[in-house]
C-alpha cells in the first residue's frame, strides 16, 4: 500500500509539473500571430508516418540516421512497458497488461530487445558528443550549456535502458527462485540473469524494486526535464511534423495585409467599398518573438540543435554569419526571455530589445539565398527561410532597411519592370534576327 | 543548310488579329536583359518553332515577376507586381504559361494562386521532356556523344518543386556520359544567387558559394556543366573563368543543349 501511495504521489507531481510547464508554454503561444489553418487531416496524417515515424529525413544520413530511427522506435516500444509500470504502480499489482497475451510477450520481447539497441546508440551518440568533434554540433549559437543539456539527456537515456534491463533481468531470476509464472518473453534480459546468482529471493526482489523504481522516476524526471532541453524534440517533433506546411518548399506564404494595401492603392475606388477593418495593425514581418506565426514559434520549440540544417547551408559552408539552427534557438531564446514580462506586462511590453539585431543580425538575414537546403534537410520539417524572409520583410517593409543593392534592385522592379536597369522598350532584343537551320 | 528567318510573336499582335496561342512562353528578366540567357531564350524558342508549337511572348508587356523583391523582403512590390502580371493574364485569356526560370516558375506556380491567378504553369525542362517523351521531339545522339556532363539541380526547380528526374532523363538522351556530383538533387548545393543574392555583393565569408560548387564540378571533371537556371548560369560560368576552366569546360542550358545537338 505504502507502495501505492508513494507512486501516486510522484505521478501526481510529475503531472501537475507538466502541466504546468505546458501551460506555460501555451500561454506564450499566444503571445504568437495566426498563421496557416491546420486541414488536409489525412495528408498531414501520411506525412506524420513518414517522416516521424518513418524517420525518412533522418535517414538522409543513412548510419547515424540508423540509429537515431532505433531509438525513436525503441521509445515508441518501451513506451508500452512504461505505462504497464504505471498502471501497476497505481494498483500494487504485478505485470498488469500480461492479460493481452501473445501481444504482450511481443511487445516486451521487442522492448528488451530495444533497450539492448537504444543502450548501444545512445553510447555512440555520447562517444561522438564527448571525444570526436562533429562539425556539425559546433558553431556560435553551440555554447557550453546546449553540449552538457544534450550530455545529460543522453546518460539520461542511458541510465533508463540499463534500469530496464537490469529490471527484467532481476523480474526473471525472481520469478525463477519465488517459483511464480513468468510473463512475458526478454530475449536479452534472459542472458543477464547470472548478474544475480548466489543471492536469495528476497535479495534479488529488492534489487528487482531498485530498477523498478529507477527505471520509473527517471521517467518521470526526465519528462519534466525534456521541456527545458533541446530534448524537448522527444515531445514536439512528431506534433511538429504533423503540423509541417504541406506546400512546395519553394513557396513564401502570401501577406494578406499587404494584399489589402496594394489592392487598395491600384484600385482607389475599391477604398470606399472595402469594408472597415478593424482590426488593429500588425506590424509587417517579424521584429520580435511575438511577431512570429505560431508554426515559426513550435518550429523553434521543437529544434533539436542537430545542426543537419546548418551543415548544408550554402552560406554557413563558405563562412558567413547565417547559420539556419541559430535563427530557430534565438527565437526560442528571445521568447524565453521576453514572453515572461509579456505574460506579465501585456504583448505590447517593450524591453528594448528585439530578435532583430539583439539576437540575429541583418548581416546573417541578408545572407539566406533562400535556397532550402535547411527546411529540405531538417528530420522535423522545419521551415527557416519562411522565417528569414518574414524578418527581411519587417526590415524593409517596417524600416526601409535593405542593402543598397537591394534598393537599387527594387527601384529597376518598380521603374522598369525589371531587376535591371534596361527599358522595357529592350525586351524583345533577344529575339531578334533570329534564325532557324532548316533540315 | 538553309536557314529560314523566325520571328517570335507577340501576344498583342496575335490578339489583335483574333488569334489565340496556345502557351505563353514567359521569357523573364533574364531571358530578355542578361546577354549569355538571350542565348537560352533563343534556343527555346527555336526549339517551339522547330516543333511548331503554338506560342507567344508579352514582349514589351512583360515585366518582372517580383521574384527577387518578394524573396528580399519586399512584399508590397512584390504583390503589385504579381497583380499586374495577373491581370495582363487575364486580359489575354492566358491559359499555359511556360517558363525558362525556375524563379519564375516557382512564383507563378506556387505563389499566384494566393493572389487569384488561375493558369497552368510548365516549366521548359518539363514540356521538353514531355515532346521527347511523345516523340514529337527526337534528339540527335551525335554532337554529345563523347561528351561528359553533369548537371547542376536549380534550387528552385529541384528541392522548391521537385524537378530531379526530367532534366536528367533529357540528358541520358543526348547520347554523352552524365556524372554526378556528390551533391546532387536534394542535397545539391545552392549556385549561391538565389533569394535575391544575385542582385548584391555576397556577405563576408570565407568562400563564395559558387566557388565551393565549383570544386564539386571539378571533382567530376565534366566537359559541360548542364545548367537550367539563369542564376545558376551565370554563377557557373563565372566559376569556370575563376577557375580557368574555359578551355577544359562549357556552361550550358539544357534547351541550348537541345538545340545545338539538333543544329537549329
Ligand atoms: S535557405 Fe537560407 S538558411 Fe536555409 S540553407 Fe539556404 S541559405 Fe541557408
Ligand atoms: S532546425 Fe531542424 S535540422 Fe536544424 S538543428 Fe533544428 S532540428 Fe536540426
Amino acid at each position: 500500500m505504502t507502495k501505492q501511495i508513494v507512486f501516486a504521489i510522484a505521478l501526481l507531481v510529475t503531472i501537475g509539473v507538466f502541466a504546468y510547464t505546458i501551460s506555460r508554454i501555451i500561454r506564450f503561444f499566444m503571445l504568437t500571430r495566426k498563421g496557416f489553418a491546420v486541414n488536409k487531416l489525412g495528408k498531414r496524417l501520411w506525412v506524420t508516418l513518414e517522416v516521424a515515424f518513418g524517420q525518412t529525413k533522418i535517414f538522409r544520413r543513412p548510419v547515424i540516421g540508423l540509429m537515431h530511427a532505433l531509438v525513436f522506435w525503441g521509445f515508441c516500444v518501451i513506451l508500452f512497458g512504461s505505462i504497464e509500470m504505471v498502471i501497476d504502480g497505481l494498483f500494487g499489482v504485478e505485470k498488469s497488461l500480461s492479460v493481452l497475451g501473445a501481444f504482450y510477450n511481443f511487445m516486451m520481447a521487442t522492448g528488451d530487445i530495444f533497450a539492448l539497441l537504444v543502450a548501444i546508440s545512445i553510447v555512440v551518440f555520447l562517444i561522438r558528443r564527448v571525444f570526436l568533434h562533429i562539425k556539425r554540433f559546433e558553431g556560435i549559437e553551440m555554447k557550453k550549456i546546449s553540449h552538457i543539456d544534450a550530455n545529460v539527456a543522453l546518460s539520461i537515456i542511458l541510465v533508463l535502458m540499463l534500469s530496464l534491463m537490469g529490471m527484467n533481468a532481476a523480474y526473471l531470476k525472481w520469478v525463477e527462485l519465488a517459483g511464480h509464472e513468468v510473463h512475458g518473453v526478454y530475449p536479452v534480459s534472459q542472458h543477464l540473469t547470472w548478474l544475480f546468482i548466489g543471492m536469495s529471493v528476497d535479495t534479488v526482489f529488492t534489487h528487482y524494486q531498485i530498477y523498478w523504481w529507477t527505471h520509473i522516476l527517471l521517467i518521470f524526471l526526465f519528462a519534466n526535464l525534456l521541456p527545458y532541453s533541446k530534448h524537448f524534440h522527444v515531445f514536439m517533433s512528431v506534433p511538429n511534423v504533423f503540423l509541417s506546411r504541406l506546400e512546395p518548399l519553394g513557396k513564401l506564404p502570401n501577406m494578406d495585409n499587404v494584399t489589402r494595401e496594394v489592392k487598395l492603392m491600384m484600385d482607389p475606388n475599391a477604398a470606399f467599398a472595402a469594408p472597415a477593418t478593424d482590426a488593429p495593425i500588425e506590424r509587417f514581418g517579424v521584429k520580435d518573438a511575438e511577431d512570429v506565426v505560431w508554426k515559426s514559434y513550435f518550429d523553434a520549440l521543437s529544434c533539436t540543435e542537430c545542426g543537419r540544417c546548418t551543415s548544408v547551408c550554402p552560406a554557413n559552408i563558405t563562412g558567413k554569419k547565417l547559420s539556419p539552427r541559430k535563427v530557430m534557438m534565438d527565437l526560442r531564446a528571445r521568447m524565453k526571455e521576453k514572453g515572461p514580462m509579456m505574460l506579465k506586462n501585456g504583448r505590447d511590453y517593450t524591453d528594448g530589445k528585439s530578435l532583430v539585431r539583439d539576437y540575429i543580425s541583418e548581416e546573417e538575414l541578408w545572407a539566406c539565398t533562400t535556397c532550402n537546403a535547411c527546411a529540405q534537410e531538417c528530420p522535423i520539417n522545419i521551415d527557416h527561410p519562411k522565417l528569414i524572409v518574414d524578418m527581411r520583410r519587417y526590415l524593409v517593409m517596417e524600416e526601409g532597411s535593405a542593402p543598397g543593392e537591394l534598393k537599387a534592385m527594387f527601384n529597376n522592379i518598380e521603374n522598369n519592370g525589371a531587376p535591371w536597369q534596361y527599358s522595357p522598350e529592350d525586351r524583345l532584343v533577344w529575339a531578334k534576327d533570329l534564325e532557324v537551320n532548316v533540315q | 543548310m538553309e536557314t529560314r528567318k523566325i520571328e517570335i510573336p507577340v501576344m498583342a499582335d496575335l490578339f489583335a488579329r483574333g488569334e489565340k496561342p496556345e502557351y505563353l512562353f514567359w521569357v523573364g528578366c533574364a531571358g530578355a536583359y542578361d546577354d549569355r540567357y538571350k542565348k537560352v531564350a533563343r534556343a527555346f524558342a527555336k526549339i517551339l518553332v522547330h516543333l511548331n508549337v503554338s506560342f507567344a511572348v508579352l514582349g514589351k508587356e512583360e515585366t518582372c515577376t517580383g521574384d527577387p523583391a518578394r524573396r528580399a523582403g519586399n512584399e508590397m512590390l512584390f504583390q503589385m507586381q504579381a497583380l499586374q502580371n495577373i491581370e495582363l493574364f487575364k486580359a489575354y485569356e492566358v491559359k499555359k504559361v511556360i517558363t525558362i526560370c525556375p524563379h519564375c516558375y516557382n512564383t507563378f506556380k506556387n505563389e499566384y494562386p494566393d493572389l487569384g491567378a488561375d493558369f497552368e504553369v510548365i516549366s521548359y525542362i518539363d514540356i521538353l521532356n514531355k515532346f521527347i517523351d511523345e516523340g514529337k521531339l527526337s534528339i540527335n545522339t551525335d554532337k554529345f556523344k563523347n561528351a561528359k556532363i553533369t548537371y547542376h539541380d536549380p534550387c528552385y526547380l529541384g528541392r522548391a518543386n521537385g524537378i530531379y528526374e526530367q532534366p536528367r532523363a533529357i540528358l541520358k538522351k543526348l547520347g554523352g556520359e552524365l556524372v554526378e556530383m556528390e551533391r546532387n538533387r536534394s542535397f545539391a548545393l545552392c549556385c549561391g544567387a538565389g533569394g535575391a543574392q544575385m542582385f548584391k555583393e555576397a556577405e563576408h565569408g570565407n568562400k563564395e558559394v559558387f566557388l565551393e560548387r565549383m570544386d564539386d564540378v571539378l571533382k567530376v571533371d565534366p566537359n559541360i556543366i548542364a545548367t537550367a537556371c539563369p542564376f545558376c548560369m551565370t554563377m557557373m560560368t563565372d566559376g569556370i573563368k575563376y577557375k580557368n576552366q574555359e578551355e577544359k569546360m562549357r556552361n550550358l542550358d539544357i534547351a541550348e543543349l537541345i538545340a545545338e545537338s539538333l543544329n537549329l
